[in-house]
């Protein structure tokens, strides 16, 4: 849902936001009117603004980990993260990360892309946050929701190798859905500074939460 | 694992930073300096096989290993052999940003040496850039502008191309997002061989600004890549040999 459905109608930084937010015609392709947070950035006073809408909603959540989609979610994910005493966890495009990693492919209007993520860096039960500086179809969120909630290979492995027979039981018994269920983290919400009317009506993905600032800039300013 | 401590003598502040001082307000022993006055610092290193070495180096940053935080930072940097490629010894700092306590305290470094230095402005080099800079930013009261590799600004930037081993990379900025007369900041989270910095002061320095420093958490100093800043100063929080 919109920030000014959820208490903040008329708060003076939501205007600020959307003001400081510039429009950039046919990019990175004809007829795609992209929201460019860049000019945010360089508004201070907004920019601060806009942490601190975030952290005022999340201080009290008990979330663990904010994990940031590559590269715009960094731009915001390490402020809030420090701010509620969260880690942060970078999503990364393929190859990016250097350790061991899990990913999670997605759709994209034409092929596909992928999100990876350190193994180890979020525990299982652990409370996230997901923030992303812009969400359109939603399709870049659910990835980042899937990895953060999904069985981690080293689990699926550890299991399998040290608990065959027990596991065969468990199958049998009906129990290994009660096993494996808490294994991931719970993504409480979704955070992005700017939505499409797109899922203006959808509050939720795939029954996560979405918490978005501001509409799109309908207006170009001069570059 | 090694140490290595920094012992210097102390001499007057340069020009374009007024005097640093510790969180508790203590002068700093080693403060960067203009080009007429340079401090040498004695550097004892003991290597991994446990032999001493003494080098001699000249430096333009302050070194912080004093401070009890760097301790904190150091050990939760995690090394990745042969990440990207065979023989690299990767430097992940995402380790880091996993201990909320040694995350703060990295960016509590900077913002003590930068707050009320008149930066107006931290660019930050993309992606690692992007997770130190803006709280920076945000804390010493700067603007903020990503430096980006080719075709991810969606308006009009300005490019630099630089010197990879193998082959040539650019950077780009927005036209209009730095002004003449800003003073900036350039913030990534390591530094090697200078390339990149070496670019993004480039930038920087071409719309007008004055770089008055370029900050990363960790410094690969056997590539001598602040050789490569123009003798601008550069200041680190860890070294890896």
């Amino acid at each position: 849902m919109f920030a000014e459905e959820d208490g903040l109608k008329g708060d003076p930084r939501l205007q600020a936001i959307s003001e400081a937010l510039r429009i950039v015609p046919h990019f990175p392709k004809p007829g795609i009117m992209f929201q460019d947070i860049t000019t945010l950035l360089l508004d201070h006073k907004a920019f601060k603004g806009t942490v601190e809408i975030f952290v005022d909603r999340y201080r009290d959540m008990d979330i663990s980990v904010v994990a940031g989609v590559e590269a715009r979610g960094f731009l915001f994910g390490p402020s809030i993260a420090l701010a509620i005493g969260a880690k942060f966890v970078p999503l990364r495009k393929p190859k990016k990360l250097p350790g061991e990693v899990i990913s999670e492919d997605y759709e994209l209007e034409y092929g596909t892309d992928r999100l990876e993520m350190h193994v180890g860096a979020v525990h299982p039960g652990e409370r996230a946050l997901v923030i992303d500086d812009f969400v359109a179809t939603g399709g870049t969120l659910s990835a980042a929701i899937r990895l953060l909630s999904k069985l981690k290979d080293i689990a699926c492995t550890l299991w399998t190798t040290y608990f065959s027979h027990s596991l065969q039981y468990f199958v049998h018994s009906g129990k290994f859905s009660v096993l494996v269920e808490r294994v991931g983290a719970e993504v409480v919400e979704c955070a992005c500074v700017v939505g499409l009317p797109e899922v203006e009506g959808q509050s939720r993905l795939n029954g996560t939460p979405l918490y978005i600032l501001v509409g799109p800039q309908l207006r170009e300013r001069p570059c | 694992m090694y140490v290595y401590k920094c012992v210097s003598i102390y001499s007057p502040p340069s020009p374009s930073l007024s005097c640093l001082s510790d969180h508790h307000n203590r002068p700093l022993p080693c403060v960067p300096l203009s080009e007429s006055n340079p401090v040498v610092h004695l550097r004892e290193t003991r290597k991994r096989r446990g032999s001493f070495v003494v080098s001699l180096s000249a430096t333009m940053s302050a070194c912080k290993d004093q401070d009890p935080r760097i301790h904190g930072i150091k050990t939760k940097i995690r090394v990745v052999p042969n990440f990207p490629k065979p023989g690299i010894m990767f430097q992940d700092i995402t380790t880091l940003l996993l201990d909320p306590k040694a995350f703060k305290d990295t960016i509590d470094l900077f913002v003590e040496r930068y707050k009320g230095k008149n930066i107006s402005v931290v660019a930050g080099i993309e992606a690692r850039g992007f997770i130190f800079g803006p709280p920076i930013a945000l804390a010493i009261g700067a603007k903020f502008v990503p430096l980006r590799k080719p075709r991810k600004l969606p308006g009009k930037v300005i490019s630099e191309e630089y010197i990879l081993e193998y082959g040539r990379d650019c950077l780009e900025m927005h036209v209009g997002a730095v002004e003449p007369g800003d003073r900036a900041l350039v913030v990534d989270d390591l530094i090697a061989t200078g390339g990149t910095l070496c670019a993004a002061m480039n930038l920087l320095e071409r719309v007008g600004a004055e770089v008055v420093e370029c900050a990363c958490v960790i410094e690969l100093p056997e590539l001598k890549g602040r050789d490569r800043l123009n003798g601008k100063p550069l200041y680190i929080l860890v070294e890896y040999h």
